[in-house]
């Protein structure tokens, strides 16, 4: 690494994680610059956890106004209109945020981030969405790939106890110690259209339900023109018949994708704060292994199901044999 | 899981949370959002800068204060509305006793210690109130649910002691970093500016015969108008120079051991230097306070730089003048401390100059912090993602859903593809002194040990107890609190003192003793068997105590208590070295038993993992079911003794 010194000031907050993970890769935390997209409790988790860890900057994207959806979830927002009114869910979480550590600088971006030039996107390390449109997330993954330099791809959302992350870091080479030797490590990543259009009878057997179960809801809201999360329990039907479809145009046998699950994604659309906090945990803690290149990042889809508390990495891609 | 159900469980919910530390911040957050609204919670503990990297709640200007307090009001900052009842206090205060326990539904640990967590363990047995506890590590992490009667309790399975080392790896013969650590540490510091009247071996060994003509004076003490340069010259030759060479006499010592090289001042420093050092000294008087600190003033900035002898030396001589010209009212009474920049200086310098003695690699101030403060690594990441896992559970316990208990380990290398991997609960263990009313044995010689041993070595330090009675039959022997009569305490003070052949109600082999804490409202009986001898090395107790520990003897651990106490009274680690992590640890796992399975009702040996360090967890934990939901924890075979995870 540069010859950079960690300030004293560094040193002594940083204490207990820089025996985690090294001074060099504290320092390389300090220069990173991360934009998320979709301020709901599991982002507000995750942006706590590396505005702690020391990251160079944060930029919140999110013009929405607050909803009693996201005030149950983001404690990062004080339920009081007269703190609230008039504030963007990202103006809101930024002034929190920047309580947290004062030296990571956190700033707003407002604006649709789809529709925001390749160019933007060079600004960045790292890249989070939530609570994003199928066409948004190919949109975004796609812009993060034509930016001149590597910019990490994350996706993370969560319904009822179920939480999902899907990451793209791209072409990504790390150096692991495993006993005295230094292995080199390669990792190549799909992006998140190329993933989702891995025919499904190809994956392996015991690929999480989760895994289909999301496909089918996000599909099901692209179809209808619903916002991200907004299917409901009146749309079990659809969601149903949708899943019928698409297992029958992937030759899967419907019993992967249980009607039982569907049902509970589409009844309980909100967030189960336990499960963002587990979620925007994983989350933040690949995103420092990106970052840090401390540590196998995970590829390419993490599940967790609070109902049985398995959190599970799925690699989905139509050449998971990609050399190690 | 019904969501309406669940929400009215969590609301009409009152829980206990013991800890406002790095998974307790975590833990009142999810709690809070999660819908509970009385929450009551426990933490000795202030604010310190190194919590502030993952302690959210807490901010550079509440360092120094309450951790439950300050925890409490960010929390009501966005749920206004909830209840939450504060203690800065200690869990093992009287206050919180058994009744006090009762009013929970469940109580949550986000604890850094071992000593605590048995204590909570007990009260929630003795109260029959659910518990979930936690640690984590680094990236490590685990959840488990302790229910009276229908899973095991925290001490159904032995938890690996802090280790110690043999006194005279100490004094004479360290080979590894650590042994100089706890040197300087424990002995040298200790010594110096520590309590006079402590028991200490600094001088014992090293001299062997040359112990009759040592002075009368306590080379030690600094001699009435002695020059501090001149004090700090002499402890330093004393110790480095002199002692070694004293060493160096007992040849037999060194037949198999590199030789170890003397080391004087006068060959490292010139006397130039102390001049120029002590100009400096003047600019000094201004910068008072608990920061003051010999690194800053010789310009030494980096705590990740390895000094070299000079530097140490320096640092060592500066930093003792530092303690005496500076916090000169202290003296005496110090006792070591993480936190406190100047003794981490001088312990530093001193274990790394012992370390050029005995040709051990040198270690940074950072690194030698880290060992001397049993310092565990920690991260935000790690605390969310088990608090969150802790309120899963916490539900499940409220909705009385008993086949859903899980314990949970958060891993940071996948096994088979699992990150978060679920185990079902174990059952009780039969045998559990805790939990059950096995008696233990004790083997003990009945004729040379007196109470006070029993008490110390075995009752307080093993077996946990804070305020012990002991009975034989109905006959008591001993007890503590505060409403005794002053016959008594005199009668109890005699008791202490004799031997256990020679109580008023003799305590022979054969004999069954009760052991009582009545706080913990916790008893159990102690059958003894006389022994006569026992081998020093491995036994240096004199005494065995079984049916508590598994697989590795006592004497691995315990072989000089007055090293592994040393200074750690307030985080109760009582351990010396970095491989006894105490912050948050983590407690792992189990030895081969019978463990129930779900649905299907198999019955298979599991066990466990006892895991040398962070990097070798998930190829410990091996999967033997192949269906979807059961985890099985194997055991490593080969592995002899548990080890905690770090």
């Amino acid at each position: 690494m540069d010859g950079e010194q960690l300030t004293a000031q560094e040193t002594a907050l940083y204490d207990r994680q820089i025996r985690v993970w090294g001074a060099d890769a504290q320092r390389r935390l300090s220069k990173a610059h991360i934009l998320v997209y979709g301020m709901k409790g599991t982002v507000a988790e995750f942006c706590k956890n590396i505005v702690l860890a020391g990251v160079g900057s944060l930029t919140l994207v999110d013009d929405r106004m607050v909803t009693e959806e996201v005030l149950s979830s983001n404690f990062l927002i004080p339920p009081d209109e007269n703190l609230y009114s008039g504030m963007t869910l990202a103006e809101l979480c930024c002034n929190s945020l920047k309580d947290f550590n004062p030296m990571v600088r956190v700033s707003v971006e407002k604006g649709d981030l789809s529709s925001f030039g390749v160019d933007f996107f060079d600004n960045f390390d790292v890249i989070v969405v939530s609570s994003c449109s199928l066409a948004a997330k190919k949109l975004i993954n796609k812009k993060c790939r034509t930016a001149s330099k590597r910019v990490a791809f994350y996706t993370v959302d969560c319904r009822d106890s179920c939480g999902e992350i899907f990451v793209d870091l791209q072409d990504y080479r790390y150096s692991k110690k495993k006993l005295e030797e230094t292995i080199n490590c390669h990792l190549q990543y799909p992006s998140f259209e190329e993933a989702i259009s891995v025919p499904w009878k190809t994956l392996p057997r015991k690929v999480s339900k989760l895994y289909f179960a999301t496909r089918v809801i996000e599909k099901f809201e692209e179809v209808e023109g619903r916002n991200p999360g907004e299917a409901s329990t009146a749309d079990l039907p659809g969601v149903l018949k949708l899943k019928k479809e698409l297992c029958d145009a992937h030759s899967l046998n419907e019993s992967h994708v249980p009607d039982n699950l569907l049902e509970r994604l589409v009844t309980n659309t909100s967030e189960f704060p336990p499960v963002c906090a587990i979620i925007g945990g994983i989350l933040g803690q690949e995103v420092i292994k990106a970052i840090s290149g401390k540590g196998d990042p995970l590829k390419n889809f993490f599940f967790f199901d609070a109902l049985d508390g398995k959190g599970i990495i799925e690699d989905i891609s139509s050449d998971s044999n990609t050399g190690k | 899981m019904d969501s309406q159900q669940k929400l009215s469980v969590v609301k009409g919910a009152k829980v206990l949370m013991v800890g406002a530390g790095g998974i307790g911040c975590e833990l009142l957050k999810t709690l809070a959002l999660s819908g509970f609204q009385d929450i009551h919670i426990i933490d000795m503990d202030t604010i310190e800068v190194s919590n502030l990297n993952r302690q959210f709640l807490f901010r550079q200007s509440h360092v120094g204060q309450s951790k439950a307090k300050v925890a409490r009001d960010a929390v009501l900052k966005f749920r206004p509305h909830i209840s939450i009842t504060p203690y800065h206090a200690n869990v093992k205060d009287p206050d919180f006793n058994v009744d006090f326990f009762k009013q929970f539904n469940v109580v949550l640990n986000g604890l850094d210690n071992l000593d605590a967590r048995r204590h909570v363990n007990r009260l929630c047995l003795a109260a029959d109130v659910p518990l979930v506890e936690s640690g984590t590590t680094g990236f490590l992490g685990q959840v488990t649910v302790h229910v009276k009667g229908r899973t095991e309790c925290y001490e159904c399975q032995q938890k690996p002691a802090p280790k110690t080392y043999p006194v005279c790896t100490i004094t004479s013969t360290p080979s590894k970093f650590v042994h100089c650590i706890v040197w300087a540490k424990d002995l040298l510091f200790t010594k110096l500016f520590g309590d006079k009247n402590q028991e200490n071996d600094l001088n014992v060994r090293s001299t062997g015969a040359a112990s009759s003509s040592e002075p009368v004076e306590d080379v030690f003490e600094r001699r009435k108008d002695e020059d501090i340069e001149h004090y700090g010259r002499r402890i330093y030759d004393h110790v480095f120079g002199y002692n070694i060479e004293l060493a160096l006499s007992n040849e037999e010592t060194w037949k198999k051991r590199n030789i170890p090289k003397p080391i004087y001042s006068r060959h490292v420093l010139t006397d130039e230097f102390t001049q120029q050092n002590g100009d400096v000294d003047k600019n000094l008087a201004t910068d008072v306070g608990p920061s003051v600190s010999a690194m800053a003033f010789l310009g030494m900035n980096n705590p990740q730089d390895i000094w070299s002898l000079m530097e140490n030396s320096r640092i060592f001589l500066e930093a003792l003048k530092l303690f005496f010209t500076i916090r000169g009212k202290e003296i005496g009474n110090l006792s070591f401390d993480k936190d406190d920049q100047l003794a981490v200086e001088f312990v530093t310098a001193a274990a790394n100059i012992r370390a050029v003695s005995f040709g051990i690699p040198l270690h940074s101030l950072f690194e030698a912090k880290g060992i001397a403060g049993n310092i565990v690594h920690a991260v935000a990441t790690t605390n969310a993602i088990i608090a969150g896992l802790i309120v899963i559970e916490a539900i499940k316990v409220l909705q009385n859903d008993t086949n859903s208990y899980r314990m949970t380990y958060c891993l940071e290398h996948p096994s088979r593809k699992m990150l978060l991997m679920p185990v079902e609960p174990f059952e009780p263990i039969k045998s559990c002194y805790v939990c059950s009313e096995t008696p233990l044995l004790l083997e003990i010689n009945t004729q040379r040990s007196k109470l006070r041993d029993f008490v110390e070595k075995i009752v307080k330090a093993k077996i946990g107890m804070s305020f012990p009675l002991i009975m034989h039959g109905s006959a008591l022997l001993y007890e503590v609190g505060d409403d005794l009569d002053e016959d008594m305490v005199a009668n109890y003070a005699a008791n202490l003192e004799k031997v256990l052949s020679e109580l008023p109600s003799p305590v022979t082999g054969g004999t069954m003793l009760t052991v009582e804490d009545l706080q913990q409202e916790f008893s159990c009986n102690i059958n003894i068997k006389h022994r006569e001898e026992f081998d020093e090395e491995k036994e240096p107790e004199g005494m065995l105590l079984l049916g508590w520990t598994q697989p590795f003897s006592a004497a691995e651990k315990d072989n000089n208590r007055s090293i592994g106490n040393g200074a750690s009274v307030s985080n109760a680690s009582s351990s010396t070295t970095a491989e006894a992590a105490t912050d948050d640890e983590i407690e792992i796992i189990h030895s081969g038993k019978k463990r129930k399975l779900s649905e299907d009702s198999k019955k298979t040996d599991s066990g466990i993992s006892k895991v040398d360090d962070e990097t070798k967890i998930s190829k410990q934990l091996e999967i033997l079911d192949d269906e979807d939901d059961l985890v099985m924890l194997n055991e490593g075979g080969t592995d002899k003794k548990k080890k905690r995870l770090l």
